[in-house]
């Protein structure tokens, strides 16, 4: 299609994938890399940025092989990181149910799930580490939940048909983080790990080619740092609040990313979002976030809207035969568990034609009236007590007696840097790690497979990749005389200085807003060519404004939420025209985004292998308008691309 | 909804600090206390002042990120809530509400209401861990653990180290802290080996931080968001009593 015409395209990118059997390929891989004699070890230093479950479980295995590593998180306690906020579990090919599961059906079901747009030999990796995750978080004491025998308790999740996913109740990611979080205090304790909190990257450091420090602001002082050492981590989360509300904590950001893609490093997939369907509605413009609630409710909520536009009657009036089970008329045979997408796109339809329910028509009921009269409010509460507490906590409103209210919201990014088999990115010496990279989960993940990802990264990838780069280049300086330090500092303060010198009328949080509002408009889960590109007109338009009308109080040298929060707009602002570029050159429907151009007769998503089957990478050339695509190609040997159905 | 805010400005730890009265105007009952601080802020900004500077994260009351007092409670009215999961509706049009920071010696004020909380992380650093380095552990399902253990850990682990505790009792203790960790590694199998140091180093730890005793009044618990409760604080006692008078694996 046109489009494509006008995307300059550059060399193809190498995934470096170990070829060979699938299952033997980590294997021959971990043994031909480089290792570090255990007496050098202490000799490299590692820059860890984020101490999310990818960043805290590297810093605390690179600890504990003897590294020495700095890690910097912009909180005020590694603990408080947002993987912490996961609720529903963690995904393992145990097989502990004889339920049928292995490690191929785990690769075989994120492979599919992920609609065909992520690396194979990865994902396999994935799928083979997660068997050792479990293991490994039970030693450190994380309290999964227990059957009366005491082995471990297992659930299926997100529509999978097998029970393979490990859980602490309602706050899986808590307590996997809090065990990630305890090993590196462990390794803050004996002195290998250096934790640097209240502090943001800013800038990365690239000297002759390789990653080489970081420049940080410290955010209580507002001193302009630098920190040098052998490699750089980033694992520093998804961008997902580009669209202002989202799931995602306040602070996320894409600041490290986004600094270091513009040093260099390609950004890929940009616009492969995802968009989870069980969130709590917005209730106005003050809204500052939104709220998940588990998706294990679809296992016994029934989705409807009115059948009416318009119809303004409280719930219970609204009697059977003019409510539309929307999920359960389009797609029988999965109903009200079909995947998130599917879900999400059908309920802002339902919305677009003006049957939505609640404030603005912007939410569809999710109703437990059969489920309670088939098993009673006792068995509800003990499945969803917690969920439902909490809904009420927010709405007011109690989901035991009138149906609770969703919407979807921006939830989990599946696009990020660019990186290859081992995790390194197109600059040398720069890892990503965890959401921050364009990862495993190709165009849409699964339930349950985030944190699997980011402790696969932390505790069992990086720490063999990261020794393999740092036995080839050997320790280097890191007195901070090198060329490029003075530069990036000079840059980062020069930066700060303008957004404090600008004074006018808009305060970064309303820049935000009106930014998440064309991307949610433009960019969410349905989007076409037209509508792109007038985000494409908008984007600049408002950043230029930004730069013009910004209003900061206060200085650079105290601790100051208004700059922190201008620097990470900024930030957005850019990437946004990214991800908007790199969604009108997709120009096929695939994972957790629907392009409307791309639909099959039945109005379902159509995926386009002969013309999209491959990573895009995008370059950064100085000018935002005109990025420049690398592909990486996708070769499936194993699991062979077919249409999802759900009908 | 209209209400009179008395909060407390301080620009940094070197600062003395004051009370400053602002009045919040078109507040709506739908809006989350943070949110409400939010509308706040942006006047603030657009008239050339300087926020006031909270900390906060997630927003769904698990990061433990957030917490000031309101009116002299600990995340305010609502039991098992913190500031960022308390709306507006729990208050009245006309309300005079006085926010401040945690107080306590050991969480010194870094602006406004933000406070230094890194002592608990050096608690936690002090033992407040089990010592399995990536690699070494046993295959899951070969230590059972009983049900009822696995869920006493739960319930201790729960704790999401925002400082209420601490900001409410009057010694400044940081016990439920502190206890609530050495339960929750302390009732499961894997943490037995390091049982008896652990419960000494993290108590001495905190002690020497600045924070204050533990004279069991129970403020602590009353305010835990996530409702941990004092029967932790007799566990830690107990392991602490143990550890003092027995040697090896907690045996005489």
């Amino acid at each position: 299609m046109s489009t494509l015409l006008e995307t300059r395209t550059g060399s193809d990118l190498d995934g470096k994938t170990p070829t060979g059997p699938i299952e033997e390929r980590w294997d021959r891989h971990r043994f031909e890399l480089k290792l570090v004699n255990p007496a050098n070890r202490r000799r490299y230093r590692v820059i860890m940025v984020g101490s999310g479950l990818a960043g805290a479980s590297a810093a605390a295995s690179l600890g504990e092989l003897g590294y020495h590593v700095d890690c910097f998180c912009y909180q005020d306690s590694p603990r408080r990181a947002h993987s912490i906020a996961a609720q529903g579990g963690i995904n393992a090919a145990k097989n502990y149910r004889n339920d049928g599961d292995s490690i191929y059906r785990l690769f075989y079901d994120t492979v599919k799930g992920g609609d065909f747009r992520a690396r194979e030999a990865n994902v396999y990796r994935l799928a083979q580490i997660s068997v050792e995750i479990i293991d490994q978080c039970v030693a450190q004491g994380v309290p999964f939940a227990r059957e009366y025998g005491g082995l471990l308790d297992t659930r299926s999740f997100g529509g999978a048909q097998v029970s393979r996913t490990f859980y602490a109740r309602g706050q899986t990611g808590q307590q996997l983080l809090l065990g990630a979080y305890q090993a590196m205090e462990r390794q803050i304790g004996l002195g290998t790990v250096a934790m640097y909190p209240r502090h943001e990257m800013l800038e990365l450091i690239v000297a002759d080619g390789r990653a080489r420090g970081i420049v940080t602001r410290d955010m209580v002082t507002g001193e302009i740092e630098a920190h040098m050492g052998d490699a750089v981590v980033l694992a520093t989360g998804g961008y997902g609040n580009v669209f202002y509300l989202s799931t995602n904590a306040k602070g996320c950001n894409t600041t490290a990313i986004w600094r270091a893609h513009r040093k260099g490093a390609f950004f890929a997939n940009p616009c492969f979002t995802q968009i989870h369907p069980t969130c709590i509605p917005v209730t106005g413009d003050h809204q500052s976030k939104l709220t998940l609630m588990s998706e294990s409710l679809r296992n016994d909520g029934r989705v409807w809207v009115p059948k009416k536009m318009g119809d303004s009657r409280p719930p219970e009036q609204i009697p059977e035969a003019e409510r539309d089970y929307f999920l359960e008329r389009k797609y029988p045979s999965f109903g009200n568990l079909v995947p998130r997408d599917v879900a999400s796109r059908a309920a802002k339809e339902a919305c677009d034609q003006g049957r939505g329910v609640g404030p603005g028509g912007r939410g569809v009921y999710l109703d437990f009236a059969e489920a309670i009269a088939r098993l009673g409010a006792g068995a509800i509460k003990e499945r969803y007590g917690n969920l439902f507490d909490m809904y009420e906590r927010i709405t007011a409103e109690n989901p035991y007696e009138a149906p609770m209210r969703i919407y979807p919201a921006v939830h989990y990014t599946m696009g990020g840097l660019w990186v290859d088999y081992d995790l390194m990115s197109t600059v040398p010496g720069l890892f990503v790690t965890g959401e921050a990279n364009f990862s495993d989960h190709g165009a849409n993940r699964l339930g349950a497979s985030a944190l699997m990802q980011g402790l696969a990264d932390g505790y069992f990838i990086l720490p063999y990749t990261l020794a393999d780069y740092l036995a080839q280049v050997g320790p280097q300086p890191t007195d901070g005389n090198l060329a490029g330090v003075t530069e990036a500092m000079a840059e980062v303060g020069a930066r700060v200085e303008r957004l404090l010198a600008i004074d006018g009328d808009r305060t970064a949080d309303s820049f935000h807003r009106e930014l998440g509002q064309i991307m949610w408009d433009h960019c969410g889960m349905a989007r076409n060519e037209a509508g792109l590109r007038k985000a494409l007109d908008r984007i600049p338009e408002l950043r230029d404004e930004f730069w013009r009308n910004l209003k900061v109080s206060g200085t650079n040298e105290e601790l100051n939420p208004a700059l922190e929060k201008a620097g990470r707009v900024a930030d957005f602002l850019e990437l946004a025209e990214l991800t908007c570029i790199d969604a009108l050159h997709r120009g096929e429907s695939s994972g957790g985004h629907f392009r409307e151009e791309s639909q099959t007769p039945e109005g379902e998503a159509r995926r386009d292998d002969e013309h999209f089957s491959y990573v895009a990478g995008w370059e950064f050339t100085g000018v935002l308008s005109e990025p420049v695509l690398h592909k990486e190609p996708l070769a499936f040997e194993y699991v062979h691309p077919s249409q999802r159905s759900y009908k | 909804m209209n209400l009179t805010l008395d909060v407390w400005r301080q620009r940094h730890a070197g600062d003395q600090g004051r009370i400053v009265r602002y009045q919040a105007g078109g507040i709506s009952p739908d809006m989350s206390f943070l949110e409400m601080l939010d509308v706040v802020n942006e006047g603030l900004i657009l008239g050339g002042d300087e926020p006031i500077a909270f900390d906060h994260d997630c927003r769904e009351g698990i990061c433990g990120m957030c917490g000031f007092m309101i009116n002299g409670i600990a995340h305010g009215p609502e039991r098992a809530t913190t500031v960022c999961q308390l709306h507006m509706r729990h208050f009245r049009d006309g309300d005079s509400l006085t926010i401040e920071p945690w107080r306590a010696g050991a969480f010194p004020v870094v602006r406004d209401l933000i406070v230094d909380r890194s002592a608990f992380d050096r608690i936690i650093a002090a033992g407040g861990f089990i010592s399995a380095s990536t690699g070494s552990a046993p295959e899951a399902n070969n230590i059972a653990v009983p049900k009822q253990d696995a869920d006493s850990a739960m319930d201790a682990a729960a704790c999401i180290g925002c400082g209420a505790c601490v900001a409410a009792c009057p010694n400044a203790s940081a016990m439920l802290f502190t206890a609530a960790k050495v339960v929750h590694l302390g009732v499961l199998p894997q943490g037995q080996p390091e049982r008896k140091g652990r419960v000494k180093a993290m108590v001495e730890t905190m002690d020497g931080l600045g924070f204050g005793h533990c004279t069991n009044i129970g403020e602590c618990a009353a305010v835990c968001p996530k409702e941990i409760g004092m029967d932790t604080i007799a566990f830690l006692n107990r392991d602490l009593a143990r550890s003092a008078v027995l040697t090896g694996n907690g045996r005489a």
